[in-house]
């Protein structure tokens, strides 16, 4: 088939200034920086901005401001006037989307599509869900026992991935405001900077100095973040071992958590289905995000009887995926984020090769510098393969066999994870039984990576607790007489 | 002529049925007052992994029965109860040192509870539960569904109807239990056992283990096809460290149900007073599910 080949359309970068060095945001106002190291473009590896590693005494500074914060202001405001707060940071990252969609995908990697897309849109559409929320919460039919109004924990500590920056920053930030709460955030090690131009918003916004914080670093300031005493409740999600550390770190206190980790998510295609939008559906679950998704569909489990039609399909898809230039508007596929990840991703599919699957990539030329991998399919993979039961985080398809409905589901839940899972078929009664078997949060049938505010995230087993986004999301914010539960919101 | 009375041996209850310890010990079961009233099964590690597979085959068909049908159960439970009034009073005013009237009206309350989780079985999820507007072309609901097996560690002090307040919420919802009982006062738990057996709970759903919790609390939270324990037990149990349950809970990333405190303490809750949805809640996921609409 011939390749529709598409003139360079770059997004222009010009519409973001980017600062030469950033320190934390702390108390309404940003810090010198110090002790930097910087954040690159993975797409280029040229050097962005210098950012700031928070040592404890920043985060003792930032917990104690959010502390003042709560008792001083925030907890006390009323929850009409706590949303109106939200709607003007919902209005101003509508305002500043461009500015957030080319910063995302210079510090992310990702194609400034998605961001353009998919990561803004639904950060402010966070931010408006929850805004309406602050004056509600009483409707929301979170108390123990009939009579008792939820109240918040306090000071929330946030530790956030790289994979989507600001979209996972309004799933943690706006549940947590509006129910009364206090935050300090620490993004990703590697994507510190839409982070860091939130802050600005929030001073536009003239949300009261100490309600947000901001703190970057690595690894060690959010462990930091999360052994500090002052903080109530601890939201992370990131992976599967940090969510087990964190776990044990407050085993025995009175700190909750929620915890939104790794994932193996099954994509079950039936012979009935409709081959051609379950072949989107496949892509979209795998290679949305160069597969970085904890959520992502890395299992593709065909039906025997159609599993060459349905491969072949795929693979001529994939030969019109266009991989490069994340700025580029026509790029389907972006950069690795890290050359930690694309390390990662490599190993493990070598020894997805050493194990036995056949491996296979359309042809793609791709960038000299930065980190890229290609769209990569693995056949003959069978359930014990590390492909088959490891998260790689990345742009790889493992695809397995099964013959009936039960098998199906046998091999969908064998793992330790239980994020989300999809099923592709034209019969409703075969949707309803699989949903109803599937051990997983989240269950897209005859579609994938859905994401909206009011639609409960969150996983089973392994994959964490709690749940991020609609009514159910606001539970792990609010505490209420009766509430003994580590991860308060299932 | 007097007549000598037949006692009962106390056992455990697994999968259905009432074995004696894999590990062949018993110990002495005294009276609020230390009279001797029975040697109870000395449950073991063994047992307990054996009771997790127990629950663990249970949870298919228990999980996928009908709301209306666990409802129907749980109230057969509560009938059963009743019929053994008298049994429950006089073990309950042993054990807890309680006067004939005082252990009349917790068992009164113990029934009356489990009536009240019987009616939840069908109700919850639509409490739990509800559509969800997003923003685009799909239909999308969330519901609870049961957790998987639950490891209990089941009050120390009010050993029926603390018993019963922790078990019912957990079997409500579709989940199976592998409860550790009170460790001094553990023949209501087996008594309960025998109500449960014949009160067409299947076999596995709620399987009983006596023992010193200190010595089998540790197995269950660090086992890694438990999904979830309810530490409410720690408080008065001997030589237990609650906070170390909870870091072996992390292993798995278990649902963790903390004990009552007070002052940093954990304490016995109230067991008279609301209940109100917190173990029902705590023993569920969310699942959610999309699907687009179109012509």
């Amino acid at each position: 088939m011939p390749k529709f080949e598409y003139a360079p359309a770059p997004e222009s970068r010009a519409v973001v200034t980017i600062e030469e060095a950033y320190g934390h945001f702390v108390d309404g106002a940003f810090t010198a920086p110090a002790e930097t190291f910087p954040t690159l473009n993975p797409a280029d590896e040229t050097v962005l901005a210098q950012v700031s590693q928070a040592g404890s005494e920043d985060v003792d500074r930032a917990v104690a401001a959010a502390r003042r914060a709560f008792e001083g202001v925030w907890g006390r405001m009323s929850g009409a006037e706590r949303g109106k707060y939200l709607f003007r940071i919902a209005r101003i990252l509508q305002e500043r989307a461009r500015e957030f969609a080319v910063l995302e995908t210079l510090d992310n990697g990702k194609p400034i599509k998605e961001t353009r897309d998919v990561d803004v849109p639904i950060a402010a559409a966070h931010f408006f869900y929850h805004a309406g929320w602050a004056d509600k919460l009483e409707y929301a039919g979170l108390s123990a026992s009939g009579a008792d109004v939820p109240r918040p924990h306090g000071v929330v500590g946030q530790v956030i991935p790289w994979n989507f920056p600001l979209l996972m920053l309004a799933w943690k930030i706006a549940p947590a405001l509006a129910t009364g709460n206090t935050v300090v955030l620490k993004p990703a090690e590697t994507t510190p900077l839409t982070a860091l131009l939130f802050a600005e918003v929030c001073q536009q916004a003239g949300l009261p100095a100490g309600v947000v914080n901001i703190v970057t670093g690595d690894g060690r300031t959010g462990q930091a973040l999360v052994e500090h005493p002052g903080v109530d409740k601890i939201a992370f999600t990131g992976s599967t071992e940090v969510g087990k550390s964190i776990a044990r770190s407050i085993a025995g206190t009175s700190k909750k958590a929620t915890l939104e980790l790794g994932g193996k998510a099954a994509n079950i295609v039936f012979d009935d289905a409709p081959i051609d939008q379950a072949v989107e559906g496949i892509v979209g679950g795998i290679f949305f995000n160069q597969g970085q998704v904890c959520c992502a569909g890395s299992r593709l489990l065909v039906q025997e009887n159609v599993h060459d039609e349905v491969v072949s399909r795929l693979k001529r898809r994939l030969g019109t995926l266009r991989v490069g230039d994340p700025m580029d508007k026509n790029s389907d596929l972006g950069a690795i984020n890290s050359k930690a990840q694309l390390e990662r991703i490599t190993s493990l599919v070598e020894a997805g090769v050493a194990e036995g699957a056949e491996r296979w990539s359309p042809e793609c030329s791709l960038p000299a510098k930065g980190y890229w991998f290609p769209p990569t399919v693995l056949t003959g993979v069978s359930q014990t393969h590390r492909v088959a039961t490891e998260e790689i985080f990345g742009p790889v398809l493992s695809v397995l066999t099964f013959r009936t409905p039960q098998e199906a589901v046998a091999k969908a839940n064998n793992t330790a994870y239980g994020l989300s899972a999809g099923v592709w078929t034209e019969k409703g009664s075969r949707i309803l039984w699989m949903a109803d078997h599937l051990r997983a949060g989240v269950v897209w049938a005859n579609t994938f990576n859905r994401f909206d505010p009011t639609s409960p995230f969150g996983g089973y087993k392994e994959s964490g607790y709690g749940r991020e986004g609609g009514r159910h999301g606001l539970e792990a914010y609010v505490t209420t007489s009766a509430s003994t539960l580590t991860g308060a919101a299932r | 002529m007097s007549r000598l009375d037949v006692r009962k041996t106390y056992k455990l209850y697994i999968g259905g049925a009432f074995p004696r310890s894999e590990s062949g010990r018993s110990y002495e079961v005294v009276s609020a007052s230390g009279e001797f009233l029975a040697n109870a099964s000395m449950g073991s590690r063994k047992d307990v992994r054996d009771a997790v597979v127990a629950a663990r085959g249970a949870f298919g068909k228990w999980s996928a029965a009908t709301a209306y049908n666990r409802g129907q159960v749980l109230y057969r439970v509560a009938e059963v109860l009743e019929g053994r009034r008298a049994q429950f009073v006089e073990e309950v005013a042993a054990g807890e040192g309680l006067s004939a009237r005082a252990a009349g009206a917790t068992v009164d309350a113990a029934i009356d509870r489990v009536v009240w989780y019987a009616g939840w079985t069908d109700k919850i999820a639509q409490v739990l539960g509800n559509l969800n507007p997003v923003a685009g072309p799909f239909f999308n609901v969330s519901a609870p569904e049961p957790t998987g097996v639950v490891g209990v560690l089941a009050p120390q002090a009010s050993s029926l109807l603390g018993l019963v307040s922790v078990v019912a919420p957990v079997i409500a919802t579709g989940n199976t239990a592998v409860v550790v009982s009170s460790a001094d006062r553990p023949l209501p738990a087996v008594t309960f056992g025998e109500v449960l057996a014949t009160s067409d709970v299947p076999g596995g759903v709620v399987n009983i283990v006596t023992a010193r919790t200190a010595e089998v609390a540790t197995w269950l939270a660090a086992h890694r096809d438990v999904n979830a324990i309810d530490l409410t037990g720690v408080a008065g149990a001997e030589g237990v460290d609650w906070a170390a349950l909870e870091a072996e809970a992390a292993g798995n990333l278990k649902r963790v149900h903390r004990p009552t405190l007070r002052d940093g303490v954990p304490v016995e809750p109230d067991w008279d007073a609301d209940p109100g949805l917190g173990r029902l809640r705590a023993f569920v996921e969310t699942k959610t599910v999309w699907h687009p609409k179109g012509l």
